[in-house]
């Protein structure tokens, strides 16, 4: 009798340990995705409503550099995946770039609108997808390091890619902790977000610093789309499908806080895969939303954010 | 006599720092009182707590009996605390004649603003306003239009046609001329008939013609309180504001 | 009757305005369009109805909502609701048709029948009566309103967590009607709606007679729109969206005048919805989710915004637009849009009106001049658009 109690035991550790897993490659993809829109939106106050579009693009970069590689240089196949995060970042980057310069920065002063633009700016990539790519839904060929999962203990496996995942999106909240909070350009971004005059008389360019500052939003969102090739397929639409989710994550996170997104995008996610476990997956959803927006009423500014004096 | 705004062990904190801290003070009626201090003794917070704009973390403000600290900023306003804000604040797409309108204190309410008739007495009543701030040539001019002074008027103005019982005006001669600055002390001095003032002004010259009663604060808290003589002659004050 | 003609007309320019509307919707479009086209406009027309409700308190409120969509869709399924159990009903007394022997539940609605429900839920039951309808189609999305207004205003959510928050919201109601299949019809919605208190609404006399009654209630919703912007409220509301804190110090709730002005704009979305239905014969979840929304707030911006008149143009605009381009360019019609979204936002802020009112004038002296009476004085006769602001007093 004890025996049998004991393995039951150890087996639902391991369903509880998978389950958590599972929480914890969402909340990577969560994390990826709002690392960038809690520069873009927390920072920058931009609602760039086209962030989901970046990530495509990102991972439609990956998928062709995959496709390059099958067909061109198969030997690569192990080490082309590194290469392809950089290239997604760069593209998207660039792309962001140039959306700063022709539309962004004209909307600075209007909130709102930056919103109603940039949807407008998102129904022209997606279709520029479709027209390039296709509507059909693509793959990334994934080296083969990166499938297979990994079974510390017998009946417990963790899928390889998702701890790839996790990894990527620690050492993507550390590089840009580093970069916002702990270098000079960080130190320049954050005094023209909080008071842009005063920085331009400082000498600031701080028009330099907003369209970097927003092309850099924009190259981690090309990066999260690189990563999601691990995980899924990529269509037209992949993006804006978590792109309400991500504005969910940054703003229960409290915008302009690092720590607060990291917090919130695990909160979200966790409470997601959990209850999807007793529920079904739509009705997890639709809970965990209900209940960021209860949570959002009683604590308006999010988890994060100091009280400042007014 | 007794006293109409009371405050009694006021504190606020923002993150552990105590911009207000364990701060008692009163008010009479028809009492004009000025608070002067250093930059950062919060000034400025007190006004806030009073008008209910921040939230005090411990401590009470009564006026008239009733206990503030806890109601909406509106319902403040309909208990009679009127508040003019430190940078002027009016609705600069609205014409003075607008502005004014807007604060007449009828039609507060949904249905009330939705069906509100202006009729002669509001009329009257603006006019009356308009006059007695100097706007009266400007009635019709948007108020995005007018200088800094007059719009430090228009202000006062706007908290002035709602007839409150207790004022609450952050620096109202800021950025005035000297003529501008003898006209407000003027209007404050009729202002107090009726009602208390509290003001806050860095200007000494100009607290000396209005001050009742001064209250020094430093560091969020009370150092001295007294008539204008007494408080230049007080050491405390010199070495903490006056003697700069 | 003076304050009436200049609260509810908007003096001379605001009549001009209007008048030429009515001349529009109720000569030129049904002499010029056939009945096909007229139900099309019938449609454009329901959704006319968000944006009207959006100038109120997008345009002139500051509260911007990506999630009128959900107010829309109330309207629409509580009329809806109501048109399918009649249209069961009517199949059930046809003993012995095709439709009646695929049921198992005769006078149950056929989606509920698929999804193996045999007795009507409660929350149907009040969709039995024709008047309990009319009243919920306004009291479900009002109510709703209300709760959301009250407990996002008196916390201060505002701005541009009120959109993300009302856009969650949109989500979640189309995600929670897609999986109540057997309540709500899943993803097809509540379609084969077929007649109104016995009265067949799919035939052409019904069509151009619901035309007439949407444009009716259109125009009535511009008056209530109009009367609301010219008094006191509607300048109060101006000078929220432009400065909170001076408003909240004059005396005024903030969280109160807001939760009505969203809540009267719920109120026109539902109407509209329910027109739709009534209009379409069918009610879905992809029409309330999140891109219609937006669209709705595209209706509006590019009528512009502050324009109630300009909003009902913005919206047969850009419908007909939509429906004309994805027919003939498919591919070319959402690099269209959003190149419409952006240029809008980016260089006519003011929408159709903004440009009328800037070039109307100029274009009104020149006609003039050219007609000979130069000393025209008379600026907004031949806009069809008119300065909505402060013209009543």
């Amino acid at each position: 009798m004890p025996l049998i109690l004991a393995t039951s035991f150890a087996e639902l550790k391991d369903i509880f340990l998978m389950q958590g897993f599972a929480g914890f490659s969402l909340f990577a993809v969560f994390l990826l995705m709002a690392l960038g829109l809690a520069i873009i939106f927390g920072q920058m106050k931009v609602i760039n409503m086209a962030h989901g579009e970046f990530l495509t693009v990102g991972a439609y970069v990956t998928v062709f550099l995959s496709h390059m590689v099958v067909n061109h240089a198969p030997k690569l196949l192990p080490y082309y995946f590194p290469a392809a995060i950089v290239c997604a970042f760069v593209v998207a980057f660039i792309l962001g770039y140039i959306v700063e310069i022709g539309l962004v920065k004209y909307l600075y002063n209007r909130p709102l609108d930056t919103l109603l633009a940039t949807w407008g700016l998102s129904m022209i990539l997606q279709q520029a997808c479709r027209s390039l790519f296709g509507a059909r839904e693509d793959t990334a060929t994934l080296p083969e390091w990166m499938m297979g999962s990994w079974s510390p203990s017998e009946g417990l496996d963790i899928p390889i890619n998702g701890m790839f995942l996790l990894a990527l999106a620690i050492v993507m909240v550390l590089l840009v902790y580093a970069l916002m909070y702990r270098s000079r350009w960080g130190l320049k971004v954050r005094a023209t977000m909080q008071n842009r005059a005063m920085a331009g008389a400082v000498g600031i360019n701080t028009k330099r610093v907003d369209r970097v500052t927003f092309a850099l939003g924009c190259g981690l969102a090309g990066i999260a789309g690189a990563a999601f090739t691990t995980i899924g397929s990529v269509s037209p639409s992949a993006g804006s499908l978590y792109i309400v989710d991500t504005f969910i994550v940054v703003v229960f996170g409290g915008a302009a806080s690092l720590l607060g997104t990291v917090l919130s995008a695990f909160t979200i996610a966790q409470s997601q895969s959990i209850l999807e476990f007793f529920l079904t997956g739509v009705l997890a959803k639709i809970f965990v939303l209900v209940g960021v927006i209860i949570l959002l009423m009683i604590r308006p500014q999010g988890l994060i954010a100091s009280k400042v004096r007014r | 006599m007794i006293a109409e705004l009371e405050i009694k062990n006021l504190t606020v904190s923002f993150d552990g720092f105590k911009a207000v801290d364990d701060l008692t003070f009163s008010v009479e009626h028809e009492e004009l009182r000025v608070v002067i201090g250093p930059n950062g003794a919060g000034k400025t917070t007190l006004l806030d707590l009073i008008c209910g704009k921040t939230r005090p973390t411990g401590g009470s403000i009564r006026f008239k009996g009733r206990e503030l600290s806890r109601m909406q900023e509106n319902s403040i306003v309909r208990q009679g605390v009127g508040r003019k804000f430190q940078t002027p604040s009016v609705y600069p797409k609205l014409t003075v004649f607008e502005n004014l309108e807007i604060s007449f204190p009828r039609g507060r309410g949904v249905w009330g603003s939705l069906f509100f008739k202006q009729s002669e007495d509001v009329r009257e009543r603006i006019r009356e306003v308009a006059r007695d701030t100097y706007l009266s040539d400007h009635l019709h001019t948007s108020a995005e239009h007018l200088s800094h002074g007059q719009k430090q008027w228009l202000e006062i103005g706007m908290v002035l046609i709602a007839d409150p019982k207790l004022m609450l005006l952050d620096e109202p001669v800021a950025g005035m001329s000297v003529r501008e600055r003898q006209q407000t002390a003027d209007l404050l001095q009729r202002i107090c008939r009726g009602r208390s003032v509290v003001v806050i002004e860095h200007d000494m010259n100009f607290v000396k013609q209005i001050a009742h009663k001064v209250t020094v604060m430093h560091q969020g808290k009370m150092l001295v309180e007294g008539s204008m003589d007494e408080i230049q002659a007080n050491e405390k004050v010199r070495e903490v504001y006056l003697g700069h | 009757m003076h304050t009436l003609y200049n609260r509810a007309l908007g003096g001379r320019s605001g009549t001009v305005g209007l008048a030429l509307l009515c001349v529009l919707l109720f000569l030129i479009f049904p002499l010029a369009l056939d009945n096909f086209r007229l139900n099309m406009m019938s449609k454009y027309l329901s959704y006319a109805f968000v944006a009207i409700g959006l100038v109120l308190c997008w345009g002139n409120g500051g509260i911007l909502s990506l999630g009128q969509g959900l107010f829309w869709g109330f309207g629409g399924y509580c009329m809806a609701a109501f048109l399918k159990l009649e249209a069961a009903r009517n199949i059930a007394a046809e003993s012995g048709s095709d439709q009646i022997r695929a049921l198992t539940t005769v006078g149950l609605p056929d989606f509920m029948d698929w999804n193996q429900i045999t007795s009507l839920p409660y929350i149907w039951y009040p969709f039995k009566s024709f008047s309990l309808t009319i009243l919920l189609v306004f009291v479900v999305p009002t109510l709703l309103a209300y709760i959301i207004g009250t407990a996002m205003f008196r916390r201060r959510v505002g701005g541009v967590y009120f959109a993300l928050i009302t856009q969650a919201l949109c989500w979640i109601m189309e995600i929670s009607f897609v999986t109540r299949q057997g309540w709500t019809g899943g993803i097809n919605g509540i379609t084969d709606l077929r007649t109104c208190l016995g009265w067949d609404i799919r035939t052409k006399s019904a069509q151009i007679i619901l035309y007439f009654l949407t444009c009716g209630l259109l125009i009535g919703c511009i008056l209530i729109g109009r009367f609301i912007l010219s008094s006191k409220l509607g300048r109060i509301l101006v000078a929220m969206r432009d400065g909170e804190d001076r408003v909240r110090f004059s005396g005024y709730s903030v969280s109160k005048l807001k939760t009505f002005i969203f809540c009267v704009a719920a109120a026109m979305s539902a109407l509209g919805g329910a027109l739709f239905a009534l209009n379409v014969g069918f009610m879905s979840p992809k029409l309330v989710t999140i891109e219609p929304s937006i669209y709705m707030v595209i209706f509006c911006a590019v009528g512009g915004r502050n324009s109630l008149i300009g909003a009902v143009y913005g919206a047969i605009l850009v419908s007909y637009g939509k429906t004309y381009f994805s027919e003939m360019f498919p591919n070319l019609w959402y690099f269209l849009m959003g190149g419409v979204f952006i240029l809008v936002t980016r260089f006519f802020p003011d929408g159709l009106a903004g440009a009328v009112d800037y070039l109307g004038p100029m274009l009104g002296r020149k006609l003039f001049s050219w007609i000979g009476r130069a000393q025209a004085n008379f600026p907004a006769a031949v806009v069809p658009i008119p300065v909505e602001a402060n013209e009543g007093r």
